[in-house]
């Protein structure tokens, strides 16, 4: 087992290089400057390209990135924040996106099985019925339009909650947010909860431990939930990566300073700023191998078939 | 000889499922009985209805199947020792689980590989329903379950115990299914097909083990099954059910070597043997009724050479040959023409009767 995590730990990092340096040979192959240029003479611009070494091969470039990388300095903002350090700007945007999307996980993963755990107990009945609709909708309406939504029931015609994020009053402000990425979450979650219930259920093992006399509570929880729990992990962990990082747009419109919001910004400012695309694609690539890896050591602690072979071979 | 215990009582079972085509009547009144320390066997095609009448019996039907009618008593011995009597159909699932599924009536499925929790280990998977009916300790349990493998012929039961079912073979796993269901002493073992996806070899070896355990324990047994070959070996009576209803009953001599229903006597010819002339193996021709529009009179009769006009109006009632033989033709009517087997069936039972003596 150590083996096999001590080799995928390196295959992740050995990605996360390969990714880094796309990206570095990329964000630098793309039309325009890291600094607003257009107030500038093209003498001036061959100077402030001179003195960032971009003129440099871009191996050497990347090398020199990568050394002050390792030691934790992203570097500074080229055209963002007036050059402050990066990770002082990141570590607050983390914070805001971690928090909002954190609550979004849990909800939705959490209200997700409960809606599918029913839905597969009443299979073809009312709450089977209502849960489809509501996964559907879920699935099709994207969480902008739906945040939209609970900020004008919410906070506009009704000023229950604040119009836009206030991180004085983090948990209040939090709510609408959260509630509209969670949705997709949800639905997903509901839907394959599910399908993954009722299929177990039809399955013979199922049968035999209903001939044994199980029944009930100890049935579900025993035989049912943990075997359809393994295709779920799988379809979590990409929205998990997808809730922490990829609220684009829901964070743009209810004005939160997340990593989403600044990655925005960072690409459509007065010029493309290299040092924060580059440091938010680290994060955005490391989150999501992390997890995957997470997920995948998941698994083999639900589903015995993949820690036998992981151990390398039968007994 | 003391009088015979009757254990398993299946009076005119009526059942039908609900499908989006429209309903199935899939058991048309079927009665089977069953006495205990014996063994019968039910054959047919697939689709016929045996295993929904052993569903049935063991309170696992479908959700969306209807019970139309009939009775199933089942006769099991108490904690105290004591004959007690339970109508399957009147109790709920809730009070069948507890009291009666894998406590007096057990059975085993017909694919041994999907049949076991993937994710359960072995020894866990016997010991659940050993606590959940007998109470006794986790450890008394796992003793039992360890005494258990051991009686199936799994070898290192002790390490056996924490192995996961893909870590198995499929002889083995089958071993494990029967460890199972014989975990709480059951009065009724109801075989679903067990050896249908087992190697020919491991078939024997898996009947062998059933055999033996019904003579060490004394349990009754019922084979679901549509190998002839296994029922001779291993069955007291035969029910033959075509369509959703018993045709023909009896005890194994008389189905094999006296069978008075057409069907059986198709059955019979379409089993492979090495010694018929013809290099064509039988087959019943045509194909067993929809049984979403269910068939009038006899449901057998458009397959059935011998076919009689009064078998596409009425349904043939039970005729009694022997005290114990009986079958649903309107052959056996006084009024009806003689009409005898096959000759070629007829040669092939005079040499079963030959290799069996």
């Amino acid at each position: 087992m150590q083996k096999y995590i001590f080799k995928r730990v390196i295959t992740a990092l050995i990605t996360l290089l390969v990714i880094t340096f796309l990206l570095f040979w990329l964000v630098r192959i793309m039309p325009g400057n890291p600094f607003p240029s257009e107030r500038m003479t093209d003498e001036a611009i061959a100077a402030k390209r001179a003195e960032m070494g971009l003129d440099d091969p871009i191996l050497t470039q990347f090398v020199r990135y990568m050394k002050k990388v390792l030691k934790g300095d992203f570097g500074k903002g080229t055209s963002l924040f007036n050059g402050a350090p990066i990770h002082t700007v990141l570590n607050k945007a983390i914070a805001n996106s971690f928090k909002i999307g954190g609550i979004a996980i849990l909800l939705g993963t959490f209200v997700g099985l409960v809606l599918g755990i029913i839905a597969a107990l009443n299979r073809d009945r009312f709450w089977d019925v209502f849960c489809s609709v509501f996964s559907i909708l879920g699935v099709c309406v994207p969480s902008y339009v739906f945040l939209i939504f609970l900020q004008y029931t919410f906070a506009y015609k009704t000023t229950l909650l604040p119009y836009f994020f206030d991180s004085s009053q983090f948990l209040k402000s939090s709510i609408i947010p959260s509630l509209s990425l969670s949705l997709f979450t949800m639905s997903t979650i509901a839907r394959f909860t599910r399908n993954e219930m009722i299929e177990v259920m039809d399955s013979d093992y199922v049968l035999l431990a209903e001939a044994k006399g199980m029944y009930g509570y100890k049935l579900i929880t025993r035989h049912v939930l943990r075997n359809a729990l393994i295709p779920i992990v799988t379809v979590l962990a990409p929205l998990i990566v997808d809730l922490l990082t990829g609220a684009l747009v829901v964070e743009k419109i209810y004005g939160i300073q997340g990593i989403g919001k600044l990655m925005v910004d960072a690409i459509s400012g007065e010029g493309i700023d290299y040092n924060y695309v580059l440091a938010l694609g680290i994060l955005y690539s490391s989150l999501y191998i992390g997890i995957m890896l997470v997920v995948d050591l998941l698994y083999g602690v639900l589903d015995p078939r993949i820690r036998i072979s992981a151990k390398g071979g039968d007994q | 000889m003391e009088e015979k215990d009757k254990i398993l009582d299946i009076k005119d079972l009526d059942v039908s499922f609900r499908t989006s085509a429209g309903t199935v009547h899939a058991l048309r009144g079927v009665n089977i009985d069953l006495y205990r320390g014996e063994t019968v066997a039910i054959v047919g095609e697939s689709g016929s209805g045996k295993s929904v009448s052993m569903k049935a019996a063991m309170g696992l039907l479908a959700s969306n199947a209807v019970v139309n009618g009939g009775q199933i008593l089942f006769r099991y011995k108490n904690e105290a020792g004591e004959i007690e009597e339970a109508d399957i159909l009147k109790k709920d699932k809730k009070w069948i689980r507890r009291n009666i599924n894998g406590r007096h009536m057990a059975m085993v499925f017909q694919d041994p590989m999907t049949s076991l929790d993937p994710t359960m280990q072995i020894g866990k998977q016997i010991t659940e329903g050993i606590i959940a009916h007998l109470g006794v300790s986790k450890k008394e349990a796992e003793e039992r379950a360890k005494a258990l493998l051991e009686e199936v012929g799994i070898t290192d039961a002790e390490k056996r115990m924490r192995n996961y079912p893909h870590q198995l073979s499929g002889g083995m796993r089958q071993r494990v299914v029967i460890a199972i269901a014989l975990s709480c002493d059951p009065d009724l073992l109801i075989c679903d097909e067990p050896t249908t996806a087992l190697d020919v070899t491991i078939q024997t070896m898996i009947l062998n083990l059933i055999l033996k355990v019904q003579k060490e324990r004394g349990i009754s047994v019922i084979y679901i099954t549509h190998d002839l070959g296994v029922v001779a070996k291993v069955a007291d009576y035969v029910n033959v059910m075509y369509a959703g209803k018993i045709v023909e009953v009896g005890n194994v001599n008389e189905v094999f070597y006296e069978p008075a229903h057409p069907y059986t006597w198709g059955l019979l010819s379409a089993m492979p043997d090495l010694e018929t002339e013809d290099s064509r193996l039988y087959t019943i021709p045509g194909s067993p009724p929809n049984l979403l529009h269910e068939p009038k009179g006899d449901a057998f009769a458009a397959r059935n050479e011998y076919a009689l006009a009064i078998d596409e109006k009425e349904h043939p009632p039970m005729f009694k040959i022997t005290e114990t033989h009986s079958a649903a033709t309107w052959l056996l009517d006084p009024r009806a023409p003689k009409v005898e087997m096959p000759e070629e069936l007829k040669r092939r039972i005079e040499r079963m009767r030959k290799e069996a003596e």
